[in-house]
């Protein structure tokens, strides 16, 4: 980097860091949260660094992994992309929030009943994306799944296990709409 | 869990015991750690692939909001060694930097004068919150003084090149040749048909999808330093940070791996931020954390792969191999990570004759010092480069004779064993045309050319290709690793416990990062001793309460620590043999460990259960004669020899004939890894080898401009293969076991790894074969094989 840029970006933060915290509340999990946070906060640090949620991970940053998925307003969001300031008043979903206590959702026993999860760093960001899924679509077909799916990144491989798990509710679902 | 009890626990597909935490987000990774009081940490890296540090000015970053100090190599050139190198390939000679103990020598932790490729970590910035301490890095000061520098391993070694080390003439590190040479030589100059090609092999960046992160805290009330990282080795960092690092006690330094969000390899290393975390931790005097961005992991992550090799095939023309010889080049990076000579010399070269029994083989290879990051293995070390170049081979001779790729390999196949490779490898057992024939049968290999012409009505060109590979895994024999070059051992070892109240304490060396031990080694130990899953926990990755222990890497884990797991359980159900008969009044041999009891031959119905034999082994009342009390056994297990899983891997794919787009839409998977522990565990091990293999293939690949400035630094420049652009995988298994552990297993977590490059290039080169294409090097991105086909290969 130059000197000349090097001297732009520290002025930009300064500028940035000169503007106070504004105040936000929002619903995560179903509690109610209110806060100071500064305005270039991306809605993950919130998440993670300030509520101490640390399901949602973080893995590039950029909004390329899908690590960060949570749901806002239901929809799945990459968190590392959107500002915490922008969620204000919105209702966040992290993976933590998907059921309660030791419950597990139905999406989240078929991952466990079909070797869905190798490491587990990217199945917080892959079950809320599935969830996400499932609720527009409660029958996806394999193609519609590893389409969906591509937001997610899984280097250990897993996905054709996920593909399963998602398969194995969406059949569930449609016995139990037939019966 | 209590129905299986006296089934088979072992070899069925348990659900595994790490989900539920993983499911509910509450599994904490090294990034979810905070400590009081801690600091947060950015690198300053060289933006320069080489150049002369001149001068570094901190004093203003020193004055941003936050920022508690900046530390240079300066700061720290006094206070730690230069990482040491624990890999001298044995029988050549070999030139690194020295390590102050007279070992090789690998990198500084912050460059001092000096530095030697893009993102060479040269400041560090300690302040109050992560944004802080990367709002600090632009204003570090540093006066560069760019020098010429080089990227690629053949012109490293060119007359006139820029030099990286003053102990490394050439920059060569070292020349490594195994085989004989004159032999091969004359066995080609001989043969009827002789088959020669360049094959490249670009660099693979690991790329775990959790990047890599480290807590250090120093007690200067106990003078302890503890180390929260995610190493797949944690005691291997513990040994090297305080031994040959900072020189500290060794029972002064604990080593925690908290869960690991995926390794393939990467995080099996020492790198520089394990010991500056501790010991910049006791210079400020506070916890401090560091947690790497994509584009540092890309920079400074080791990568992997990167050779280039100038291959010859020799042999008759009714399809008998005489003689292989290869001849590579390969760049260690601007210093050797502390194993980077491994992959490149012995998984590499005795690797290369793959499953073929090949009367000469000749292999050797040039290791070089480039302007790049560190290389050192991935999953599928230096045998994906292996099987890659003799599975392209054996297709170009198939090729050159007119005879089908399948049958050259049924006719060159190892068919006895143990098998001498002659390249240093015994293969210990193997079927190798049973598992071809079954790929064969499941991608109907008769019906292809009818596949082919119905393809083409589409404009689409159908390709099938083969890849049979032999992998050596089970690292492994602690005196064969010593004698190929590695300082250090790799025995398996376990602590086996069984409580008074029947309860039992695995405690194992192995280092989970993905790959389900808890459950694979409960399910031994419940196998064994006839114990409820449940009953039983694991205890791994805190060197405070594990012994010292080797890790995971190599496909070593259930074939060497199960194996040692699997030993231990013999030992305790020996003891309570023991202890039992004594109790019950009868000889020893009368006796037999059943389903969790110890019972009297012929008389079932006399009998103790395991926790009436531990509790009465714990109060120790009335033991026989010279036994100890308890019932725990430590075992320390070496390996006789590797194992060698194989198998062969089908990929049929459709390329477009207007845009030269590769469609990988069929793939099939024959593996066999001897008995498996959870075969629904394996099978996802399998999805992940082919998965981290096809990417290589056709959208990988790191590269550097010839002056040394990394081209690919992030996911928009670096494709990963994502779950749309790969089929449902086809898989299945044969079941050979080995003799060498009482499991009969053999590794399975990176062994078929190396399949699918050379499978899915041998199938695009069938599918462009008659336009003349003979080869193709990875990745086979839609630009290249267009342009192949319309140059028909010229």
């Amino acid at each position: 980097m130059s000197e000349q840029a090097a001297q732009a970006l520290l002025e930009g933060q300064s500028a940035l860091q000169a503007v106070p915290g504004v105040p936000v509340t929002l619903t995560v999990n179903g509690q109610r949260v209110s806060r100071m946070v500064s305005v270039d906060q991306p809605l993950v640090s919130f998440i993670r660094d300030t509520l101490n949620l640390t399901g949602t991970k973080v893995g590039c940053e950029t909004g390329q992994c899908g690590a960060c998925l949570v749901l806002l307003d239901g929809v799945s969001v990459k968190s590392c992309a959107v500002l915490t300031v922008q969620a204000n008043g919105a209702a966040v979903t992290t993976v933590e929030g998907l059921a309660q206590g030791s419950d597990m959702t139905p999406l989240q026993a078929a991952f466990w009943d079909n070797h869905a999860v190798q490491c587990g760093f990217c199945t917080p960001g892959m079950l809320v994306s599935m969830t996400d899924l499932l609720q527009h679509n409660p029958n996806p077909s394999e193609g519609e799944i590893r389409t969906w799916m591509d937001g997610n990144m899984c280097r250990c491989g897993c996905y054709q296990n996920i593909v399963r798990a998602v398969r194995s509710v969406a059949e569930k679902t449609q016995s139990a709409g037939g019966e | 869990m209590g129905h299986l009890l006296g089934g088979a626990v072992v070899g069925a597909p348990v659900k595994r015991r790490e989900d539920p935490e993983l499911l509910h987000g509450h599994a904490k990774f090294t990034a979810d750690l905070t400590l009081p009081g801690m600091l947060h940490l950015a690198v300053v890296h060289s933006p320069h692939a080489h150049a002369r540090i001149k001068s570094i000015d901190t004093s203003e970053a020193e004055k941003m909001p936050g920022v508690v100090r900046v530390f240079t190599g300066a700061d720290i050139v006094d206070k730690m060694m230069r990482l040491p190198v624990i890999w001298k390939p044995a029988g050549v000679d070999s030139h690194f930097p020295p390590h102050p103990y007279g070992l090789p020598g690998a990198q500084t932790a912050l460059a001092t004068d000096r530095a030697r490729y893009v993102g060479e970590w040269v400041a560090i910035v300690a302040a109050e919150t992560r944004e802080q301490a990367y709002a600090a890095v632009p204003a570090v000061k540093v006066d560069y003084e760019p020098l010429p520098a080089v990227a690629d391993a053949e012109e490293s070694l060119k007359e006139g090149a820029p030099l990286l080390h003053d102990e490394a003439p050439g920059n060569l590190c070292t020349h490594f040749p195994i085989g004989d040479r004159d032999a091969a030589e004359k066995a080609v100059a001989e043969a009827e048909v002789v088959v020669q090609q360049k094959i490249v092999i670009p660099r693979q960046v690991h790329n775990a999808v959790e990047t890599r992160a480290s807590v250090g805290n120093y007690d200067p009330e106990t003078g302890e330093y503890t180390l929260w990282t995610n190493t797949q080795i944690p005691a291997g960092n513990h040994y090297m940070i305080a031994s040959l690092v900072l020189g500290v006690p060794y029972n002064k330094v604990r080593v925690i791996a908290p869960h690991i969000g995926g390794g393939y390899g990467s995080k099996g290393y020492l790198y520089p931020d394990a010991p500056l975390v501790l010991l910049l931790s006791r210079l400020v005097g506070r916890p401090v954390k560091w947690v790497d961005t994509r584009e540092g992991l890309f920079r400074t992550t080791v990568h992997a792969r990167g050779q280039t090799h100038y291959a010859t095939i020799a042999g008759s023309r009714d399809g008998k191999i005489s003689a292989f010889m290869s001849t590579a080049y390969a760049s260690l990076g601007a210093y050797s990570s502390h194993n980077g000579p491994g992959a490149p010399t012995a998984l590499t070269g005795r690797s290369m004759t793959g499953a073929y029994a090949i009367p000469h083989p000749f292999y050797e290879v040039f290791l070089t010092y480039t302007n790049t990051n560190f290389v050192g293995p991935a999953r599928g070390a230096g045998r994906m480069e292996s099987m890659l170049v003799i599975e392209r081979m054996i297709d170009l001779y198939a090729r050159e004779i007119g005879m089908d790729p399948a049958e050259v390999r049924r006719k060159n196949f190892v068919t006895q064993f143990p098998y001498d490779n002659g390249l240093g490898w015994n293969y210990d057992s193997g079927n190798y045309a049973g598992a071809l024939n079954r790929a064969l049968e499941m991608v109907g290999y008769g019906d292809i050319a009818a596949r082919k012409a119905e393809a083409h009505q589409r404009g689409k060109r159908l390709g099938v290709g083969l890849a049979s590979y032999v992998t050596v895994a089970g690292v492994g024999p602690s005196g064969r690793m010593g004698r190929e070059g590695l300082i250090g051992s790799t025995w398996g070892n376990t602590v086996l416990r069984v409580h008074q109240t029947g309860d039992v304490t695995l405690i194992t060396g192995s280092q989970p990062h993905g790959q389900g031990h808890v459950t694979t080694f409960s399910q031994i130990v419940a196998q064994e001793l006839g114990v409820d899953m449940e009953r039983i926990e694991v205890i791994h990755s805190d060197t405070k309460g594990v012994p010292y222990a080797q890790g995971s890497y190599g496909s070593r884990t259930y074939s060497v620590e199960g194996a040692s797991i699997y030993e231990s359980a013999q030992r305790v159900k020996d003891k309570a043999c023991k202890v039992a008969a004594h109790l019950m009044e009868v000889a020893p041999e009368d006796v037999e460990y059943v389903n969790g009891k110890v019972q009297v031959k012929g008389a079932p119905e006399k009998a103790m259960g395991l926790s009436d034999i531990a509790v009465m082994a714990w109060f120790a009342w009335n033991l026989p004669q010279g036994l100890e009390p308890g019932l725990e056994v430590t075992t320390y297990w070496d390996p006789a020899d590797f194992n060698f899983p194989f198998g062969t891997h089908i990929a049929v794919v459709e390329v477009d004939e207007a845009t030269g787009a590769v469609d990988l839409v069929r793939y099939v998977a024959v593996d066999d890894v001897g008995n498996v522990g959870n075969p629904g565990i394996v099978e996802g091990q399998m999805h992940g080898n082919i998965a981290f293999g096809l990417g290589p293939a056709l959208m990988e690949g790191a590269f550097y401009s010839p002056d040394g400035q990394l081209l690919t630094n992030s996911f928009q420049d670096y494709a990963i293969p994502r779950a749309s652009g790969m089929p449902n995988f086809e898989l299945d298994r044969t079941v050979t076991p080995t003799p060498l552990n009482g499991l009969g297993a053999k590794g399975a977590g990176d062994v078929s790894e190396p399949a699918p490059a050379p499978a899915i290039v041998n199938a695009v080169v069938d599918a462009l074969s008659d336009l003349g294409v003979r080869h193709l090097d990875i990745p086979l991105t839609a630009e290249k094989v267009w342009r192949a086909m319309q140059t028909r290969g010229e």
